[in-house]
């Protein structure tokens, strides 16, 4: 399937860079004249995604993040989220909703939870010492369509 | 971002303005901590009618000062959360750990 349009956008992992990459990937998707709920749940998504790249994926250093977002017909968007960190090595225990691997009790171990219910699909690719890439699908009604 | 916040006898109430994720939560959190500390009041407001944006960072900051606040001996409340941060926080079951006020 061809994209009808996407963008690629490359950042490194400064925790200043999550409200960046979720107003970009929200502008981006912004010409299929989506819903306020749903350019929200885009941006809570793509800032979870963007979240565990700095705080998991690249922890006390800085990587590069990559972000690839593309819009297909029938309303269907695409987010890929890929570093090119420490990676996962249990996907599906790192999935579990109140997981986490934090240690200070500030995190919530929700990342994945609020991706899963806010989006259509997650998947998420991961090796260790490789990296990690999460993508994120979703289906945007037009406001025709939502009446 | 920014936390304004107001004590009485009873309350501390934190009116929490701007977006918050991993990268605001940090500076938020440490002013309503230091604030807890030295009043330590039996109640705790979090007060989110200014804040636009929220993820589940926004869910560690509301569990982080329900700890505090029990260890403190008081509670927390939530107040006017957006549909949209209500939505996360119904997702985290955020209701069960301390009154959401609409």
């Amino acid at each position: 399937m061809k994209a009808i349009n996407e963008v690629k956008i490359t950042l490194p992992s400064y925790s200043a860079n999550e409200g960046f990459a979720r107003v970009a990937a929200a502008g981006f998707f912004a010409q299929m004249d989506p819903t306020v709920e749903e350019i929200a749940d885009i941006k809570t998504a793509v800032s979870e995604a963007v979240t565990n790249c700095i705080v998991h994926g690249y922890q006390d250093r800085i990587g590069m993040i990559h972000i690839h977002a593309q819009m297909f017909e029938g309303g269907l968007i695409k987010i890929k989220i890929k570093d090119k960190g420490c990676g996962i090595p249990d996907i599906k225990l790192a999935m579990e909703p109140m997981y986490t691997t934090c240690q200070t009790g500030e995190r919530a171990g929700l990342g994945f939870a609020v991706m899963e219910s806010f989006m259509d699909k997650v998947r998420v690719y991961s090796a260790v010492g490789r990296g990690t890439t999460v993508v994120l699908t979703k289906r945007i009604l037009s406001r025709a369509e939502n009446g | 971002m920014s936390v304004n916040i107001q004590a009485s006898e009873e309350a501390v109430t934190a009116y929490i303005s701007g977006e918050i994720d991993h990268h605001t939560a940090k500076g938020m959190r440490e002013e309503i901590d230091n604030c807890l500390e030295r009043m330590q009041p039996g109640i705790l407001v979090l007060d989110f009618r200014d804040v636009s944006f929220m993820d589940s960072s926004g869910i560690g900051l509301v569990i982080g000062r329900y700890k505090l606040m029990q260890e403190l001996g008081g509670e927390v409340r939530v107040a006017h959360p957006s549909a949209h941060i209500y939505k996360v926080m119904k997702l985290a079951k955020l209701d069960q750990l301390a009154v959401i006020e609409q």
